[in-house]
């Protein structure tokens, strides 16, 4: 049975790159990726700059300027199936904090010249403006989940991706809980499974980089943590990092 | 375990041994020679966990733990006990009961595909040393689901049916113990092999050393022992006695079944969904907890497939998925699905109750839910405003 290879295309809006980068760090399954698709469209790590339509896109990136809102609606036209990747394009990622304030004040601060700059207020992940066929979480996204996405999508079949909490992640390796054990904030309570409770294992709280769980409570957590003696304050940055705009995260704890 | 005969675990001899706490190596030496790998409590990450430990220096000795509700501390202990703490997170569950496993795999042939079985079940044989009371009663519960049916689970029977128990009798209560109100303890009463009380005073460390199967006997046999005196064994009912009078929990098992049932509809519900997470840190810690999901997954080339097993909990919405969605869609749903099959239709359904009394769930639970808790406000009414 022969099949014609899936054309795949990587597009990049406002983002650091790592979660592109994630799929170059397949390396072993590079090949094997490469055998079974036609990376048609991938400026990031390659020449291929076909033009569309696409099987499968893969999108890194928040809008964040005018020209991205108008991009985005073109790779939805081109593209059959349309994955959205990482914390940025899920959520809006960091620079999403300028939602929670004035981002002209934020240009003025940062550019000598803010005139020349053309940028929306709010960075919103790709899921309010078009319609999203997945999303893959992440601050980077976790290679296993990536390679997971592809095989299914090659196989037609619903990819393996668990909604449960960081916590279920961390029992399932014997991880000792830092949160119970030492009272180190740890945000892997709300935050989805995936990343194999990476943080933790290193002895560090979670910062809920795959941002909220299938049914998060942040406000229980964060009384929890205002109970072992972190302020409103800290409580709230904790919250507001990569996922900020996530509407669970929204409220930084308190009901969003 | 219905594969190992109740005859072989039956009542220990009238008269105990006593073991010197000096000897534990020879405990060791005569369970590795007969070919178990020994698991025992130590320190990592500051908790005790149950790991492969190649000696009595391994072992958890001097340290003992601060347990309360979402709260676990290691403390250090004056008096040198070896086994001076309690329960800790990894429990012995996950010897059995993995928490993730390869059911099988298949490749894809010319016409169709051919499964590849999974190599038969030859799990190593282990030596479990330290498992408390409750945690006892916990693998026994769990053989009844998983091994006691119809359809027993061959790799976990296999596990069981190889290993080796030395229980440990609990003479200080934990912070979160309640097995003396759930009938678990604090001594073992059935299903280990040996059960040792450890005695720690002046000048001399201890065990009473129990033996409950042929098996048991035969490894004491093999470790320098004596018969206790009288009063060695009165001192050991004393501190287990007093272990129990001095828990500071307790779960009013009396009618729990019907209570729970009569308040299905009690807004107490409610209340605790605020407050709980839906982590599912109590069922992974919880030693009788066995819900599991099956995944299938495929390679990139399409080749070969295979199917997983991994643990899953009542927390999860996906668990309660079925066409067209979740049937324990709110938080609320799922806190009662999981105290209801505890303590109420696991009785239905196995003919015990569901929960040990270990109180891992409670240490455990990151914003430090307590079931006993939850049971009383329910006992006490359970409705919106009646100030618990
Ligand atoms: S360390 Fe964090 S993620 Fe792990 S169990 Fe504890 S609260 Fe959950
Ligand atoms: S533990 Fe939390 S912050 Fe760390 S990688 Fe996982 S989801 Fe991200
Ligand atoms: S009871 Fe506690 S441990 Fe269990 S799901 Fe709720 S918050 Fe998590
Ligand atoms: S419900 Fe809690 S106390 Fe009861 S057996 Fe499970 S973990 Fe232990």
């Amino acid at each position: 049975m022969k099949r014609s290879k899936p054309r795949l295309a990587v597009f990049k809006f406002a983002s650091c790159d790592g979660c592109q980068l994630t799929l170059l760090d397949c390396e072993d399954e590079l090949l094997a990726v490469a055998g079974q698709v036609d990376i048609a469209y991938f400026p990031e790590a390659s020449r291929a700059m076909a033009p569309g339509p696409y099987d499968l896109a893969l999108v890194e990136g928040s809008i964040t300027t005018p020209h991205d809102a108008e991009r985005i609606l073109q790779v939805r036209r081109r593209a059959r199936v349309l994955v959205t990747i990482g914390a940025c394009a899920t959520a809006g990622g960091i620079q999403a904090l300028r939602n929670f304030a004035d981002v002209a004040e934020y240009a003025r601060a940062v550019y000598p010249r803010p005139e020349y700059l053309e940028t929306l207020a709010w960075s919103t992940p790709v899921s309010s403006h078009v319609p999203v066929d997945l999303e893959l979480r992440g601050c980077p996204i976790d290679k296993g989940q990536l390679l997971e996405v592809i095989s299914a999508y090659l196989a037609g079949r619903r990819p393996n991706l668990r909604r449960t909490s960081v916590c279920t992640e961390c029992k399932a390796r014997g991880t000792t809980c830092l949160l119970v054990a030492g009272g180190v904030p740890c945000l892997g309570p709300v935050t989805q499974a995936g990343c194999g409770a990476l943080c933790p294992s290193y002895d560090r709280g979670c910062y809920g980089c795959f941002g909220p769980a299938e049914s998060p409570n942040p406000p229980a957590l964060a009384g929890r943590l205002a109970e072992l003696g972190r302020g409103p304050d800290e409580v709230e940055r904790l919250f507001r990092t990569f996922n900020a705009w996530a509407e669970a995260f929204r409220g930084g704890g308190r009901p969003a | 375990m219905p594969a190992r005969p109740a005859a072989s675990r039956s009542a220990s001899p009238a008269v105990p041994a006593v073991m010197a706490a000096g000897d534990l190596g020879q405990l060791f030496s005569a369970l590795t020679t007969r070919g178990y790998q020994v698991i025992g409590p130590t320190v990592r990450d500051g908790a005790v966990v149950y790991d492969a430990v190649d000696g009595p220096d391994a072992l958890a000795a001097g340290w003992g733990d601060e347990q309360a509700p979402g709260s676990y501390r290691l403390v250090r202990r004056r008096d040198g006990a070896i086994f001076g703490h309690r329960s800790g997170p990894t429990g012995w569950k996950r010897f059995f009961w993995p928490p993730e496993l390869r059911l099988w795999q298949a490749r894809r042939m010319e016409d169709g595909f051919r499964v590849e079985a999974e190599p038969a079940a030859d799990p190593p044989r282990r030596a479990l040393l330290g498992v408390r009371p409750c945690q006892l009663h916990g693998l026994l519960r769990l053989d009844r689901v998983v091994a006691g049916g119809p359809y027993p689970d061959p790799r976990y029977r296999a596990a069981r049916e190889r290993a080796f128990i030395v229980a440990v009798n609990c003479t200080e209560a934990g912070g979160t113990c309640f097995c003396a109100s759930m009938g678990t303890g604090p001594a073992a009463t059935a299903g280990y092999d040996l059960a040792l009380t450890e005695l720690v005073t002046d000048g001399a460390h201890r065990f009473l050393v129990e033996a409950g199967s042929e098996a048991g006997r035969a490894v004491l046999s093999g470790v320098p022992h004596r018969q206790a005196e009288k009063d060695e064994v009165a001192a050991a009912r004393v501190l287990l006695q007093k272990a129990a009078e001095a828990m500071g929990r307790r779960l009013d098992a009396g009618g729990v079944k019907e209570l729970l049932y009569e308040k299905f509809e009690a807004d107490h519900w409610d209340r605790v969904a605020e407050r709980c997470l839906a982590c599912a840190n109590c069922t992974s810690v919880c030693p009788t907890c066995f819900c599991t999901t099956v995944t299938d997954a495929t390679d990139l080339a399409g080749g070969r497939a295979e199917r997983r097993r991994r643990w899953d909990s009542c927390f999860s919405v996906d668990f309660s998925y079925i066409h067209g969605g979740p049937v324990r869609a709110s938080v609320k749903s799922r806190y009662r699905q999981w105290l209801t099959h505890k303590l109420a239709t696991w009785h239905d359904q196995f003919g015990t109750s569901g929960c040990v009394g270990c109180g891992q769930c409670i240490t455990w639970c990151p914003v430090g839910i307590d079931l006993t808790a939850e049971v009383r406000a329910l006992r006490a009414g359970g409705e919106r405003g009646n100030g618990v």
